[in-house]
């Protein structure tokens, strides 16, 4: 087949691959944001500590891939239950300098605690035996851990998005971002709804971490180097939207695949640029609400 | 709101005759003894430590550049996490000057602080337009774009590896930059100072006043007619200018320059030493960075790590129960 | 400009808005003279709130025109209409709260005399403009309060606050929304006091649900219903009209029953 065009499919499929694990991270971000207005930037920590997980139970205990991701779901949603409760709660409704500074912190925390427990190296991630090689599609053959990313991307996004269309849970979810003193005022448990939402989303983050480890490498620093990313992708998409983070991951992704494929001199430059232009197009986001 | 917490008026008993409330209210701005505290000690520093001259230096440059993002954060309410980019901008100007030529200190300065102004502007006339994490957002998006740019042009800004060869003469002619630190740490005090000065009477005049009423009620400010953008890019532009100058220093008295001055954690550092010190009352700065740099100093010499952690600690304890940092609790002491 | 000596303070033309098919503001031709005191009345979602909002500039109408002093000021944003003599206080308290009373008026005072702008000298210097601020508290009975901050006093002396800091603005055109709305009875009496005695050249327009503070107050009053004006007159005419009962017949007017 001819170059360009397996250039075009190359960069299509490695930045879809790209895209799910960006998305699967950041719209738990994006929906918790967008219900309490709690300006999360840790978020980044629940995406390492899934990495860290996963990673650190398959090589040192031997754990199967798939009850290591089970375990980097929910490790990661106990967790984020927990600082949701002592820390978070506090700050609700409250000054927005006061949550980005409590989550910087938490995030320096976090670089320190995971230097501590897994030393400054990255985490190498080994995908099992079943998973590695290739997938021969006829025309092509793609890698087959990138194929599973996005088939079980594809499979978490429609979960999730039929989750939050049928069951009365998601009903909850939307209603509440969407107007949440009306949501209080209707009887929703606003409080319970939120810690819920938070824990889901974490997981989900965890996950996201843990099945891209290897396209975000899993180090110490995780939270803070990729911060800009997630918060692009939530920024861009639009706060409390579910669609928007998946638009907007989907043109980070491949724009990024792209740009390092074809232009590797520019680097990230023209991800910032194409997130500063749309931003100011559209300061709420693509799908922001008003 | 600057030094009032320290000192408050004294007045009669009773509601306060006119004329004494009206004095009381103008005289916010006069000069109050205490004030001159950091200058003595500053003093007396340079002749009390002699071989600790360059973090001297290095904390002195560190204040201004938290001086200005006080400006920015506490008294117009602006949350940046992006404030290295003037910071960084402003040590690259001097250093690439220096680097290649001219290394004439003065006006390496007002380079620097000329280019991080304009690169203020510019931003700010962007940033500006949105609140919130939008806001939040452009501020870092700027931060990280010119991180990448200073990363790119490795060949006129060293790159990872930082800028090589900076040569600076002589502030003068005279007072060469000796390897003592002293010429430096002088230089460092005077221009904090005069920074000072020209801070202080920003927000104690009119304008700066209106800066707090940004802060409190944008709202209200629309209602009562107040150019509200024009202000706040106003100021994000001469803070931009102070934090240059800031850099400009640092790069001038260190002779390096390097990659970090625009990162995140740049940004989030001065943010830490501002709430440690206390934000929106001026001398925050001088009680966070001085305390900030000097336990950074005792502590990456044991254990580099643990730093992380305490620091992310503290910032945690501090939101959660300390809100106004040591300033405020002075403050709710006096009460 | 001798023609404007006589044209209303405050007019709108045809003023429409409408958010996609639900019309909150139907063809509004409003006129308040100079030196008036009107009130604006009518039931809950009239469109009162977003007449204000249309006229002081928080909302972009669909359609139509607002003139302050015969200028068009339809594009002009809330700033620059403020400047031109439209003052307003908010139904819920905007005031800076943790700044003093005095500081709180002084900002007002100080940007409509152009010196808010100043960069350099200390605010303390205007003296003109503390004097001036610290005497409008004196008139309003707040003097007591100038140095306390803001949250510490009462709630209805906040409301007053409310009204001097709109006042420092020396307005042509001044929009009073519900002054009296969340101040507990025993404190609205100061209120009223206070609205009684403003200045006479100052044209003012009070929205109200207080039927009580109305009637006191007002020698003309228009009744808004539906976002288009129902009824306009004097008082007396208003009381009697079939039609302004039979709106609020469905609901009992917050004060005494009008006369």
């Amino acid at each position: 087949m001819s170059n360009s065009l397996s250039a075009v499919i190359s960069i299509g499929f490695h930045g879809l691959a790209f895209a799910m694990v960006l998305y699967l991270i950041s719209v738990g971000l994006s929906v918790t944001m967008g219900m309490m207005g709690f300006v999360n930037l840790a978020h980044g920590v629940f995406a390492m500590l899934g990495g860290y997980v996963l990673t650190s139970l398959m090589s040192r205990m031997g754990v199967p891939f798939a009850l290591a991701l089970v375990c980097a779901f929910v490790a990661t949603a106990l967790g984020s239950i927990v600082v949701e409760r002592l820390l978070y709660r506090r700050l609700y409704g409250g000054d927005e300098l006061d949550q980005v500074l409590l989550t910087m912190g938490l995030i320096f925390m976090s670089v320190a605690a995971a230097t501590y427990i897994w030393g400054p190296l990255q985490q190498p991630m080994h995908p099992p035996r079943w998973l590695s090689g290739q997938v021969d599609l006829g025309f092509r053959s793609f890698p087959g851990y990138r194929s599973f990313l996005i088939l079980c991307g594809a499979a978490l996004v429609t979960t999730l998005w039929l989750g939050l269309e049928r069951t009365r849970f998601g009903m909850k979810v939307r209603a509440a971002v969407d107007n949440l003193r009306m949501a209080q005022s209707v009887g929703i448990n606003t409080s319970r709804l939120f810690t819920l939402t938070f824990a889901l989303g974490s997981g989900l983050a965890g996950l996201g971490g843990a099945l891209g480890a290897d396209l975000l490498a899993i180090n110490p620093s995780y939270a803070l180097e990729n911060l800009v990313f997630f918060l692009i992708v939530v920024a861009v998409g639009g706060l409390g939207s579910i669609r928007g983070p998946f638009i907007a991951a989907l043109l980070i992704g491949i724009a990024d695949t792209g740009f390092k494929y074809l232009l590797p001199e520019l680097g990230a430059f023209f991800i910032y640029a194409l997130t500063m232009a749309l931003l100011l197009w559209r300061p709420r986001g693509l799908f922001g609400r008003a | 709101m600057a030094t009032e917490g320290l000192v408050r008026p004294r007045l009669a008993a009773g509601p306060p005759p006119a004329q004494q409330a009206i004095d009381a209210f103008a005289g916010r701005h006069r000069y109050r003894l205490l004030e001159a505290l950091p200058w003595a000690a500053a003093v007396a520093a340079y002749f009390l430590f002699p071989s600790y001259l360059p973090l001297g230096a290095q904390i002195l440059a560190t204040i201004l550049f938290a001086l200005s993002a006080d400006l920015v954060l506490g008294y117009a309410g602006i949350v940046t996490l992006g404030h290295a980019a003037f910071f960084g901008t402003g040590a690259y100007t001097a250093g690439i000057l220096a680097a290649n030529g001219w290394g004439e200190p003065i006006s390496g300065l007002f380079a620097g602080a000329a280019i991080a102004a304009l690169i203020g502007f510019v931003s700010g006339c962007i940033v500006l337009r949105t609140t919130g994490l939008t806001l939040l957002m452009q501020t870092l998006v700027v931060a990280t774009l010119l991180y990448e740019a200073a990363n790119k042009a490795s060949w006129i800004t060293g790159g990872d590896d930082g800028l090589q060869g900076m040569e600076v003469w002589p502030i003068f002619g005279q007072f060469r930059f000796d390897m003592f630190g002293r010429t430096g740490y002088l230089y460092c005090l005077i221009v904090l100072f005069l920074c000072w000065y020209l801070a202080r009477r920003i927000v104690h005049s009119p304008f700066g006043r209106s800066l707090t009423g940004i802060r409190e009620n944008v709202r209200r400010m629309h209602a009562i007619g107040a150019p509200v953008r024009r202000r706040r890019l106003i100021i994000y532009t001469i803070s931009a200018a102070l934090a240059g100058t800031a850099g400009a220093l640092i790069a001038q008295t260190t002779g390096f320059v390097g990659l970090s001055f625009l990162n995140l954690e740049r940004s989030g550092g001065v943010l830490i030493m501002l709430i440690i010190g206390g934000v929106g009352r001026l001398y925050g700065a001088f009680i966070g960075v001085p305390l900030y740099m000097i336990a950074q100093n005792r502590f990456s010499e044991i254990e580099p790590v643990y730093w992380y952690f305490w620091i992310g600690l503290l910032m945690v304890l501090v939101v959660v129960f300390a809100r106004g940092g040591i300033l405020g609790l002075v403050e709710r002491l006096r009460r | 400009m001798s023609a404007a000596m006589n044209g209303p303070a405050l007019e709108t033309r045809g003023l429409c808005k409408s958010f996609g098919a639900l019309t909150v503001a139907d063809q509004i031709d409003f006129r308040l003279e100079r030196g008036a005191r009107q009130a604006l009345i009518g039931p809950n979602g009239a469109g009162k709130t977003t007449f204000v909002e249309l006229v002081t500039g928080g909302l972009p109408p669909s359609a139509g025109h607002i003139l302050i002093d015969d200028v068009d000021v339809t594009d002009l944003p809330q700033a620059a209409r403020v400047k031109r003599g439209l003052a307003r206080t908010f139904q819920i308290n905007a005031l800076f709260r943790r700044l003093t009373t005095l500081e709180n008026v002084t900002l007002a005072v100080a940007e409509r005399d152009g010196v808010a702008g100043d960069l350099l000298r200390p605010a303390g210097r205007h003296n003109r403009v503390i004097e001036e601020a610290f005497a409008l508290l004196e008139t309003l009975g707040l003097a007591e309060d100038a140095l306390r901050p803001v949250n510490a006093l009462a709630y209805g002396r906040q409301r007053l606050v409310e009204i001097a800091v709109a006042l420092g603005l020396s307005p042509k055109v001044l929009l009073l929304d519900e002054p009296a709305a969340g101040v507990p009875s025993g404190e609205s009496g100061l209120i009223v006091a206070v609205i009684e005695r403003l200045p006479a050249d100052i044209a003012v327009l009070i929205i109200e649900h207080d039927m009580d503070l109305v009637f006191r107050f007002a020698r003309r009053i228009t009744v808004l219903v539906q976002g288009h004006i129902l009824v306009e007159g004097p008082p007396e005419a208003i009381a009697a009209d079939p039609q302004v009962r039979q709106v609020y017949l469905g609901e009992r007017p917050h004060g005494r029953e009008t006369r």
